[in-house]
């Protein structure tokens, strides 16, 4: 690990200031951060610990939404009772991630900014654009099984890890954050940049930015949704799939549905040709696999990584299912 | 010119008073293995991906081998070593060494600290992953065997004493729950 | 026996110390004589309980040492090649750092040392420029504290000459050779062919195993330092006495100038068998380089990649049986990855050796050398990838037949060593089958596969059966009758958490006819005697043996003795007097499971294993093993799987995030029980129990799964995207 100087200031400003220069990150929770600086993948000189912001806790939105705080622990942002109430699957989203353990350290904030787990990302003896733009993607012939299937390009197949992301996607959930310019907001759909050619530049947050809260839309608030996850085991382990889907069924036909998905692309995808295919149609299996169909129609598996497509739609279907008919 | 790579901290390890110069790039593990004295927690892992080192942090369990001492800098640490206290056995330890919730030891003092902090959580009334329906309102959903299981996958355990664990923490939490 | 019980004379006055404190009047010669305790079958807790509920043992990399520096593994990231140069200018130029030692610099070992196989040129670290495998140590930086040694070596520059690799590994890879013989002949009974096609059915697929790892909790640590002409070691292993004994060798010293041990080790597995792990090679290297106390303790992915594993294995079964379930043939052929550094036996034919009759066997075991990292022994060698071929197999000529596989079995049963024909010393696989199946409610299960289901899930059962050889090998125990009454029991055991300090502690009272507590046991240190390792299921039953025959020794001298008075006993010679014949233990496991064909998850509901281990010595510590031992099946069942990467041949998931074992969330409450058995054979009666459990597991989890969904898994681990099934089409 490289030698670092560490401040843990009380006001963003000062925070903002800190971090100005080149080689300075934040550290929140440090589960990932500090995990990549051992390898030498992270090589800050200074931290700036955001734990000491007036950052903390979850409150009420005039749009009776919510406002989370960027500092806000995964455990906390899950517990809270208006989560649970208004945005249920995100609070499962969250505790489908990680362990109890890290979920206490780990951040809202530093959640969405968590790197890739591919594993050559994580390996300075083997090429990678994102670590090290130019040198190559060593996923593409090699090994990709959980790797992505919509969305990546010829210089990177990583996916993206949280599943916090993926429910916060599916509720239309904006990111707020300050520069030393001022604050600034960008809904969560837009703030993961397309791969490209430049899949070392994973958010749109510029430099020396500092996420400060995230906020979930009133609007978006769903009692009825659900996040489910598939792994290879039961649990703390990451995403092979994931769907985040909240669905809203009047007599028998889709009022509205939000479908977001993980594990499959270098961003949480939100699949609006799924929803569209759903508005007004029956809340039957049937129409939930041709809405599945018709975003999966997309996908580029590689070559060890096809079950996904499979996956992917039958995970929709059943979560849609689930929530369509609670009772089954 | 002041050093900044390294910092003067304070951490209260099982109720004594630390003061500590440490390299900035030091763990809390390595903090309490190499200059507290604290080898009950052990580095299974390094990385997050197996509880051995875990640790409650101003009563929180955390994975010590991922916080920075410097990063936790003035807060109360509780280590395997803490958990007994005035010579008498937390009941979670009674339990475990009863009912035989560890053969090598190697994961114990992780499980150990985790339990506790989980079922501080549980109290809390946390939800878990397999919790049916996270937005009841009320009390914490019910602590059977699959939620024990569920709240503590965050510690590995290689030699599978993992049944015997579970049977631990469920009778430690129900026989609290009738001590009041 | 000098005393007996009702011996009215006063004791000799050397024996007076032997009466314990508070016992009564009685002469201690005369308790001596009393019948056993009956600490042998109770269930007690481990004697080193609260110490590690407390956090008060030591691991290896936990004993304070004044004046230790600490050494960092750099490891090759080519997987063939020569090192062209290692750079160390940087690193040397850094705080802390005492020097870096590579194959220019490292002492000379002797190429010889090796394991029981051979030479192992997987211990033969650092001697010259090549590169066997991904992962190969090359470097050792050493400094004064870990941090800079981690950031010096991450400062070393080392570059390569690559060279082609294989790690194709399979059962017709052209480089497949006979495996050695070292546990006996390939088996050749009867006519497998003529068998094969006289049957009514006959089942012939191949069954594929990955590389699997021991992944102990502990990550292997040593510390080394030299207090004159002695070597002194703490090291996380498996057997001290036989560590000291690879170490002497490697290092060119008398096996008395080298004191290894072991106090307590966080899980083994086979991990922390086999000769001397890298770390331990690296810390005497060191230490005598720079003459000071030198730890080495591996990473996680170092474990992963320097730390031998079990092979991956090919295998194809060929089984022939009568309508009636009468096996007519069995044909096993057993590939697996050999190294080619070192030569090793993955013995996956154990099982077809000895669970079946039938009119023909033929067994061939194959080696495949390609460019890894040395196999070695992970739990169960050899019988856990085997018995998950046989068992299978046997599982669909039960399906074939359309036939209970329970009553397949059990019309199988020889009478004698199928091919040895040597007596069985106790055989009660029966007993298991019946048992366990009665109390796992088998007798209702569907015939047909993919009959039952719970909502969107399928539910099914499985079940296989299970031997692993038992006895004990040669090992030196010696006792000391204490002047104030106790008893110093000495062994070179290892406690890798099969609870030997409790179980030896154990057989030692009820050896002696003394209270548990009398009892001072003294293990993990070479100095304490030759010893046999935990390993083999055979360290209880070595160390047993003895311990018990130490005491016997002890108590036919005590009388009139001055004390204090130690007596050894080596088993060599018992050992060899043991008739040949058939000894193991057995099992049966039966399981349930559901699988989500929508998602491929499969869940173990239900898991059920009935053993006959022998007389069993502490029910309490012997179950957790067993249910441990399951576990293990149980993730090599769904989860556990080295990963090679087809582009470069190295390992890439080498870590607990990558290299799935099972977690909480994965294991049901598990049964595991003991039917009455004794083997004749051992002083005690006892076997093993540390890998039995493991055994099995695999292969009724494999057949549930077939039972839920209809379809089979011969590839391990069934993952999720292997179970997953299409939906219908619209």
């Amino acid at each position: 690990m490289k030698e670092f100087s560490y401040q843990r200031p009380g006001q963003v400003r000062e925070a903002l200031a800190l971090a100005a220069d080149d080689g300075a990150r934040f550290l929140g929770g440090g589960t990932n951060l500090v995990d990549l600086m051992k390898d030498g993948i992270e090589t800050p000189n200074r931290l700036v610990d955001v734990r000491g912001l007036p950052l903390d806790g979850v409150r009420d939105a005039p749009d009776g939404g919510l406002v989370i705080g960027a500092t806000t622990t995964n455990s906390d942002a899950a517990a809270h009772p208006e989560v649970r109430r208004r945005y249920p699957a995100l609070s499962q989203a969250v505790l489908a991630g990680a362990s109890g353990q890290l979920r206490n350290m780990a951040t809202v904030g530093g959640n969405l900014l968590q790197r890739t787990r591919c594993g050559y990302f994580a390996d300075s003896s083997q090429p990678c654009n994102k670590r090290s733009p130019g040198s190559g993607c060593s996923a593409i012939a090699g090994e990709h099984h959980n790797h992505a299937i919509l969305g990546w390009s010829d210089h990177c197949a990583a996916t993206h890890p949280s599943d916090m992301a993926v429910a916060l996607v599916a509720f239309d959930a904006v990111v707020h954050y300050e520069t030393l310019d001022g604050t600034q907001e960008i809904p969560l759909s837009e703030f993961y940049p397309p791969v490209g050619e430049t899949p070392q530049r994973e958010t749109m947050l510029p430099s020396g930015a500092l996420i400060t809260a995230v906020t979930l839309p009133g609007a978006a608030a769903s009692p009825r949704s659900r996040y489910r996850k598939v792994r290879e085991r039961a649990s703390y382990a990451f995403a092979n799939v994931s769907v985040a889907a909240a669905l809203d069924v009047n007599e028998g036909v889709v009022q509205g549905a939000r479908i977001a998905l993980g594990g499959l692309a270098s961003r949480p995808l939100r699949a609006h040709a799924a929803e569209s295919a759903l508005q007004g149609a029956p809340a039957t299996a049937d129409r939930f696999g041709v809405a599945a169909d018709a975003e999966l129609s997309a996908a580029r598996p590689l070559r060890d990584n096809a079950y996904k497509v499979t996956l992917a739609r039958n995970l929709i279907v059943a979560v849609l299912t689930e929530l369509a008919h609670p009772a089954e | 010119m002041t050093d900044y790579t390294r910092s003067e901290i304070h951490l209260c390890v099982n109720g004594q008073s630390h003061r500590l110069n440490v390299d900035n790039r030091r763990t809390l593990l390595d903090a309490l293995r190499e200059e507290t004295g604290h080898t009950g927690p052990k580095k299974g892992c390094d990385r997050g991906q197996c509880g051995a080192c875990t640790v409650l942090l101003d009563g929180r369990r955390v994975v010590s081998c991922l916080t920075l001492a410097v990063a936790a800098d003035g807060s109360d640490v509780t280590t395997i070593e803490g958990l007994a206290s005035d010579g008498e056995l937390h009941p979670l330890q009674q339990a475990f060494v009863q009912l035989d919730g560890f053969q090598c030891g190697y994961c114990t003092p992780g499980q150990l600290c985790s339990a506790v902090g989980m079922l501080a959580e549980h109290a809390a009334g946390w939800p878990s992953a397999v919790t049916t329906d996270v937005s009841a309102e009320g009390p914490a959903p019910e602590l059977d065997a699959e939620e024990v299981r569920e709240r503590l996958s965050g510690n590995l355990c290689r030699c599978g004493a993992y049944p015997s664990i579970v049977r631990a923490v469920l009778e430690t939490a129900s026989r609290a729950e009738v001590t009041g | 026996m000098a005393a007996s019980s009702t011996s009215p004379s006063p004791a000799p006055s050397g024996h007076q110390a032997l009466r314990p404190n508070t016992a009564g009047t009685s002469a201690p010669s005369a308790r001596m004589g009393e019948p056993p305790l009956g600490a042998i079958g109770m269930a007690r807790p481990r004697v080193e309980g609260m110490a590690k509920v407390t956090g008060a043992v030591r691991y290896a990399a936990d004993e304070p040492m004044s004046e230790l520096a600490h050494g960092w593994v750099v490891t090759s990231t080519v997987t063939r090649g020569r090192i062209r140069d290692i750079d160390t200018s940087a690193a040397l130029a850094m705080p802390g750092v005492l020097g870096v030692l590579d194959h220019s610099n490292a002492p000379r070992l002797n190429l010889d040392a090796g394991s029981f196989f051979g030479p192992d040129g997987g211990m033969h670290l650092l001697q010259n420029d090549e590169i066997p495998h991904s992962g190969r140590p090359i470097a050792l930086v050493v400094a004064e504290t870990a941090e800079q040694a981690r950031s010096a070596a991450m400062a070393l520059r080392v570059t390569y000459d690559e060279e082609p690799y294989d790690v194709d590994f399979s059962l017709e890879h052209p480089a497949a050779r006979p495996a050695t013989a070292f546990f006996g002949e390939d088996a050749t009974v009867g006519d497998v062919e003529r068998e094969v096609a006289a049957s009514t059915v006959a089942v012939d697929e191949r069954y594929v195993t990955p590389e699997a790892h021991g992944a102990a909790m502990e990550p292997h640590s040593a510390t080394a330092w030299w207090e004159g002409e002695r070597l002194q070691v703490v090291d996380s292993n498996q057997g001290p006495f036989l560590v000291a004994m690879t170490v002497a060798t490697l290092f060119h010293l008398e096996p008395k100038q080298v004191r290894v041990r072991s106090l307590h080790v966080g899980g083994g597995f086979g991990s922390k068998s086999g000769g001397c792990g890298p770390q331990l090679v690296l810390a005497v290297m060191a230490a005598t380089m720079f003459n000071r106390a030198v730890r080495v303790t591996l990473t996680r992915s170092q474990v992963f990649q320097t730390v031998s594993m079990r092979p991956a294995t090919d295998q194809r079964v060929r089984i022939g049986a009568d309508a009636d379930g009468r096996l007519r043939a069995i044909d096993h052929t057993a590939a697996f990855e050999v190294s080619k550094l070192a030569d090793y036996l993955e013995n996956c034919t154990e099982l077809s050796n000895t669970l079946y009759a039938a009119r023909a066997i033929r067994t061939r075991r194959t080696a495949v050398p390609v460019d890894i990292l040395p196999p070695y022994s992970v739990r169960g060698p050899g019988a856990t990838p085997g018995s998950f071929a046989l068992e299978s197999a046997m599982d669909e000529v039960a399906e074939r037949l359309r036939m209970d596989p329970l009553e397949l079995r059990l019309r199988n049963e020889p009478r004698v060593g199928p091919v040895s024909g040597l007596p069985f010393s106790r055989r009660n696989l029966v007993t298991c089958l019946r048992e366990g199946a009665r109390r796992f409610g088998w007798a209702t299960r569907d015939r047909e596969p993919r009959t039952r289901s719970e909502g969107h899930l399928l539910v099914g059962t499985g079940m296989a059966a299970t031997s692993f050889s038992a006895g004990a090998l040669p090992s030196t125990a010696s006792i000391t009758a204490e002047a104030d009454g106790g008893f110093t029991v000495a062994i070179g055991a290892s406690d890798i958490g099969t609870g030997a300090r409790t179980a030896l502690t154990a057989v030692a009272a009820e050896a002696l006819r003394i209270d548990p507590e009398r009892i001072r046991l003294l293990i993990a240190d070479s100095d304490l005697g030759p010893a046999w390792s935990a390993g083999g299921s055979r360290g209880t039953t070595s160390w047993s043996w003895a311990i018990t025959g130490a005491a016997a020794k002890l108590r036919s001298q005590l009388a009139g003795a001055t004390l204090p008075l130690t007596v050894s006993f080596d088993t060599t010679e018992s050992l060899g007097a043991l008739p040949p014949m058939e000894r193991h233990s057995y099992s049966a496991v039966f399981c349930e499971v559901t699988v989500d064909p929508a998602t491929g998850e499969v869940r173990v509901r239900r898991l059920l294993g009935m053993f006959a281990v022998g007389r069993v010595i502490n029910p309490l510590l012997a179950r957790s093993q067993l249910v441990g031992g399951m576990i293990m099946g149980l993730s090599m069942a769904l989860h556990e799987e080295g990963v090679r990467d087809p582009a470069t041949g190295r390992h890439v998931n080498g870590d607990f995030a990558g290299y799935h074992i099972a977690a909480h969330a994965d294991i049901p409450d598990i049964e595991a029980d003991f039917v009455p058995d004794y083997e004749p054979g051992d002083p005690s009666g006892i076997k093993g129990v540390g890998e039995i459990g493991t055994v099995g597991t695999a292969a009724a989890i494999a057949n549930a799964v077939w039972h839920a969904t209809g379809r089979r898994h011969r590839t391990l681990p069934i993952r999720p995207d292997r179970v997953l099934e299409e939906p219908p089409p619209r």
